[in-house]
């Protein structure tokens, strides 16, 4: 067994890396990957389906650990567009900042962004749990099916906007709610859940410091009458 | 004042019948109408066009012994394993939810039997269309219901939606009545509520992003197997060279007359070109780019006979994709279905009490299908019998290809992919305009400057 993998991005492609994610690793099975120099590249560990800890050392760019399942990947830096997108289960962490859309439509796992992430983070969310060490940006969470967004920061405007069954936990201010999102008094099992997941991002806040935002549900059922709120 | 009863009784042009029914409507309900099907209007299509078979300038093939081939190969571009169907023509991307499981276990079966591929839908994969297909092509559309990557790695190919064109540029609404326990729980979403499918994609914007997109499901994938870009058709010469520079190797561009499952009537009549307009643009596009070969081209929209088939692959087109056809090769619009004995069952009683009559029927929208197709009604779904469907549409795909064959042959062509334009002549100059071919008896094309 090897002990740690290291594969370097000024050598290798990004196509090499995944390869050997997607291959080689399963019979390795080395105790842990770094991946050297990503330098801003797209789909970096994207497709991964298998337990392992994967470092990326660096700012990488969009689609990074896509469609993860199983693996617990790190990236040591800012990431671009879209990190994590459609997730079914593992843990993907950014140490820094990431830009739009990320966890988008993401199925499972957690995603933990410790910086800030931008706008329409959560977008189409069914059933990943994201935690936001910082802010974000507008239209985060829109139509938002399952699965939970935990925000440390601020949020922008219209959050939570054609929300339908996910839910949202702010810390700071928002700017303000999308159609159909209200704010809700959080609930014993609120509080549980925001521990748990702060606990499990490694977020050192206090759960009674947040706020619940919802859906209203009127909007599940089409109304002529609801104009532009669709 | 006249007392000619004639002229009292004379119907404005543009307050007519239609636009009086259209008013009251509006007026007495506020709502506008949603509707299933394709476009009602009249535009110009493959009817307007014929072809100017072999006689002593061309030497036709013998009908019933001389073979033509209409092997198909598609995404030859970047991927590993490239599609290969016997025939020209694909069943196009329908969803769960909005057909039966029946229905898409039917579509897979008739595929397989003819040798070409099925597609998915809003809705995500059923196991029973991901056994019964040979050839499936894995939708990845803007709502991402029931996307995953388990899917995605059974997948033949993957077709990334942009859009329809019953509604280029809308979402979509899977009213709540179809929105069963399955179906919900497919999409993540409570049972019985109104499903709106995004008009644009969650983790993307514009064709750059696009690009990085296919990158992303290419490195999942290992670069296997092709990914289609499909769109609806409307500003189609910018938009396939788009689709080309993102990495696409397959482009699909679905005309105006394609059907869908319920959208507002305003986008069904009165957005995007009909599929004769799309094609040429299409190619052109391919041609501009010289990609012509290398990235293929499907065209849909309206597609009926193996006349339009065979028409669309001499405008340039690599294959079609048939989708409200197919529905009707099932049953749509019947006044009976049939069952396991063979025996019909007259349900035109069941048409009335949605306020319709078979072949008048768009009420794909209601989950009240009297043929048992676009439903999730546990009590209607049994009526179509998947293999009872499967044969009627294998019998259907048959005969269109035999048509499209014996037309090819007709023109001297042992190889449907070998029809050309210049097989073509137009009976209209909207078609012969549109479709860039010579009005009939002439060598004008409109706009051409040539006589």
């Amino acid at each position: 067994m090897v002990s740690l993998k290291q594969l370097d991005l000024t050598d290798l492609s990004v196509r090499q890396v995944n390869e050997y994610l997607h291959g080689e690793l399963l019979e390795e099975r080395p105790a842990g990957v770094e991946i050297l120099n990503p330098d801003g590249l797209h789909s970096i560990a994207a497709g991964l389906d298998t337990k392992v800890n994967v470092d990326i050392l660096g700012h990488a760019g969009y689609f990074i650990a896509g469609m993860n399942q199983q693996a617990r990947v790190t990236i040591h830096g800012n990431v671009g567009w879209s990190v994590a997108e459609n997730m079914m289960s593992g843990v993907v962490r950014v140490k820094g900042h990431a830009s739009e859309c990320a966890g988008a439509s993401g199925h499972g796992g957690l995603l933990v962004i410790e910086g800030d992430a931008s706008s329409r983070c959560g977008i189409s969310l069914k059933g990943t749990e994201i935690v936001v060490g910082g802010s974000v940006g507008h239209f985060s969470a829109f139509m938002a099916q399952a699965g939970t967004l935990v925000v440390c920061g601020d949020a922008g405007p219209n959050l939570g906007d054609s929300l339908y069954e996910a839910t949202i936990y702010v810390r700071g201010s928002i700017h303000s709610f999308g159609a159909d999102a209200q704010e809700e008094e959080m609930q014993a099992d609120d509080f549980e859940k925001v521990t748990d997941l702060l606990s499990r991002a490694e977020m050192n806040y206090d759960a009674r410091e947040f706020k619940r935002v919802s859906s209203a549900r009127s909007l599940y059922h089409w109304n002529a009458d609801a104009h532009q709120e669709y | 004042m006249s007392s000619d009863k004639s002229i009292q009784r004379e119907e404005s042009a543009s307050f007519n019948e239609h636009s009086l029914s259209y008013i009251r409507q509006a007026a007495e309900y506020g709502l506008y109408e949603i509707r299933g099907m394709g476009a009602k209007r009249r535009v110009p299509s493959f009817d307007d066009l014929i072809f100017l078979s072999a006689s002593a300038s061309r030497y036709p093939l013998e009908g019933y012994r001389e073979k033509c081939e209409s092997k198909t190969v598609l995404g030859t571009r970047y991927a590993k394993q490239p599609i290969e169907l016997e025939i020209p023509i694909t069943i196009a991307g329908m969803s769960f939810g909005s057909l039966s499981a029946n229905v898409k276990e039917a579509l897979g079966q008739a595929a397989t039997q003819m040798g070409t591929s099925t597609t998915t839908g809003d809705g995500g994969m059923t196991p029973e269309e991901r056994e019964s297909s040979k050839t499936l092509v894995y939708q990845c559309l803007p709502s991402r219901y029931g996307f995953n990557p388990h899917d995605l790695r059974k997948a033949d190919a993957i077709e990334m939606v942009l859009g329809q064109g019953a509604k280029p540029g809308g979402g979509g609404m899977l009213l709540g009545q179809k929105v069963s326990p399955r179906v919900a729980q497919m999409r993540t979403l409570p049972e019985g509520i109104d499903q709106r499918s995004a008009c644009r994609h969650p983790d993307w914007t514009g064709p750059d992003d696009l690009k990085i997109k296919i990158e992303e499901l290419r490195e999942i994938t290992d670069w296997k197997i092709p990914v289609y870009v499909k769109m609806g058709a409307t500003r189609v010469r910018e938009d396939v060279k788009l689709a080309v520079k993102a990495g696409a190797d397959v482009v699909v561009i679905d005309g105006m007359q394609g059907g869908t499952a319920a959208t507002q009537q305003v986008f069904i009549e009165h957005t995007g070109i009909p599929t004769l307009a799309a094609l040429p643009l299409a190619v052109e596009a391919l041609s501009d780019m010289n990609v012509l070969g290398e990235v293929q081209l499907i065209i849909s929209g309206g597609i009926r006979t193996g006349a339009d088939v065979a028409k669309a692959l001499a405008l340039g087109a690599d294959a079609v994709s048939i989708g409200q056809g197919v529905l009707i090769a099932l049953g749509c619009n019947h006044h009976a279905y049939q069952q396991a004995d063979g025996e019909e069952v007259d349900v035109t009683a069941d048409y009335a009490k949605l306020g319709t009559a078979p072949g008048y029927c768009h009420h794909c929208h209601t989950g009240q299908c009297p043929v048992g197709i676009t439903t999730q009604d546990p009590a209607l779904e049994p009526r179509l019998i998947p293999e009872i469907g499967a044969k009627r549409l294998k019998n259907y795909l048959q005969v269109l290809n035999m048509e499209l064959t014996t037309l090819a042959r007709a023109c001297g062509k042992s190889n449907v992919h070998h029809l050309e334009k210049e097989d073509l002549a137009a009976l209209t100059v909207e078609a012969a305009a549109m479709a860039k071919v010579p009005l009939a008896g002439t060598s004008w094309i409109p706009g051409s400057g040539s006589v």
